[in-house]
């Protein structure tokens, strides 16, 4: 599995890039197996850590997605309503689900590390 | 993984399963594969080529004896005096309220020799209530653990079907069965499914299951089979409305509200529940149920989401899902017959947002003419 060196990863599988990106790995992607649906948080919508943030659905279940740290979604990536199979075929890049401002520019280091997330995932 | 702590059965081809990279759920308490490639690529190759399925967890009982026709006709809600030798019929098991215990398929294997292929969930229950029913000059046998299960199913079943036994036999007609020496000892092969495609259902001894399986997918090999799992079983059978017991069957709800009359025979005798459908026949039921497909794009239906007609909750969903043919959302749910006629705009509350979804025909996925 893929596990970008550049990320940071929280355990129910989100990643976070330093600008604030949010998406699914490929483990995660892998796991949920096609996605079909993506329902994305609305722009201003303030989070906490471990909240539920927005849904991704796929042929046979929906999964609540976390936001890894707390802040506010200030951008949705609406090519992944239209093209919902981006999060598996792409789930780093043009399957990103939303960027947010995080309250604590530091949270993201309680996030686990590239190591840490390979050897949760086995 | 919330079943990680039940010790889930295993079926003779988990092994296979394993090694063709299949992913393995939890379902029924069994061990069993969800999909192999994908759900929508296993689906698409159902639809469109061949595809095959391991259906070892299903049951299979025998029963045998002078009484035994007599006998299901009172247990069952078809007739199988209307069998011919080496013919089958879908069928139901009913409670007293004349409630769905249980669908079936039930094969005559001779003049007093029949099959019954049962759900896995329901082995057990099933069982338990034949066996409590017995007559004396009725046998009832269990034989579902000696069996292994393969559906083969799509458009390029029957040119497979010459392919896989060389000329040896011809093909069952629909809903026929035949005993053959594949290999490996007896095999019934029924011209049966669960995909509304032309297709087989093979159950071969357990010992040549890993045999058939790989006999299966290399003689399928021209005809573009995949190995396909429960994911694409469910999706099919949705599409086609053929419901899914413990979904859309229960002990509640009686074979005429599922909209499954056709398989009730009420002139036959009588029969487990028989009373309480002839006056549902006479004096109409409450709900019956329907199929609906969402309008545009929306998060897919499932199981037990509310649903609104005018701002008024009418029942819940019992079945949902996403149809890679018709890509949208479909499902199945029980309503008010006022509200039960095709074309009628519902509601379906998917995490407290309401989408439109329009009551439709059966089945939702046309078949061409």
């Amino acid at each position: 599995m893929n596990v970008p060196e550049d990320l940071r990863f929280a355990e129910s599988h989100e990643w976070l890039r330093a600008d604030g990106t949010v998406g699914i790995t490929d483990h995660a992607q892998h796991e949920l197996t096609d996605v079909v649906f993506v329902d994305l948080p609305e722009i201003g919508k303030q989070v906490a850590a471990g909240q539920v943030a927005c849904v991704v659905e796929s042929v046979k279940a929906a999964s609540d997605i976390y936001a890894p740290v707390a802040g506010t979604v200030i951008a949705v990536n609406e090519a992944v309503r239209s093209n919902p199979a981006l999060v598996n075929t792409a789930p780093y890049a043009e399957g990103w689900l939303f960027k947010l401002e995080p309250k604590d520019a530091a949270a993201r280091e309680t996030l686990k590390s590239p190591a840490d997330y390979r050897a949760q995932i086995g | 993984m919330s079943e990680s702590n039940i010790v889930l059965k295993r079926t003779p081809l988990h092994g296979e399963h394993v090694r063709l990279g299949g992913k393995l759920i939890g379902f029924g308490g069994w061990d069993m594969p969800v999909q192999y490639s994908g759900i929508i690529d296993e689906h698409h190759a159902v639809r469109k080529a061949l595809g095959v399925f391991d259906i070892s967890h299903m049951g299979q009982f025998f029963v045998e004896g002078a009484g035994a026709s007599a006998w299901l006709n009172r247990m069952l809600t078809n007739n199988v005096e209307r069998l011919a030798i080496g013919q089958g019929q879908y069928t139901l098991m009913l409670n007293e309220r004349g409630g769905v215990i249980d669908d079936l398929l039930i094969y005559r294997i001779c003049d007093d020799d029949w099959l019954l292929v049962v759900n896995a969930s329901m082995i057990d229950e099933d069982f338990a209530w034949m066996q409590s029913r017995l007559p004396a000059d009725v046998t009832l046998v269990n034989r579902s653990d000696e069996f292994a299960g393969l559906a083969v199913q799509g458009p390029k079943a029957a040119a497979w079907f010459d392919a896989y036994v060389g000329g040896k036999c011809e093909a069952p007609a629909r809903n026929h069965i035949v005993r053959l020496d594949i290999g490996g000892g007896q095999t019934f092969i029924a011209r049966t499914g669960y995909t509304g495609e032309d297709g087989f259902e093979l159950f071969c001894p357990a010992a040549s299951a890993v045999q058939v399986w790989n006999d299966v997918l290399a003689s399928g090999a021209a005809f573009d089979i995949k190995p396909c799992g429960l994911g694409a079983r469910d999706t099919l059978r949705l599409e086609m409305c053929y419901p899914l017991n413990g979904n859309d069957l229960s002990p509640e709800r009686t074979p005429i509200e599922a909209g499954l009359s056709f398989f009730v025979d009420l002139q036959k005798g009588d029969f487990i529940g028989r009373a309480v459908l002839a006056a549902q026949k006479e004096h109409g039921i409450e709900r019956r149920l329907v199929a609906f497909k969402m309008k545009g794009t929306t998060p897919p239906p499932r199981s037990h989401y509310p649903v609104y007609r005018d701002g008024t909750q009418i029942g819940e969903t019992c079945s949902g899902g996403l149809s890679p043919t018709l890509a949208a959302g479909i499902g199945m749910a029980y309503l008010p017959v006022a509200d039960a006629t095709p074309g009628t705009p519902i509601e379906i509350d998917i995490r407290g947002r309401r989408f439109t979804a329009i009551v439709e025909k059966k089945p939702l996925r046309k078949t061409k003419a």
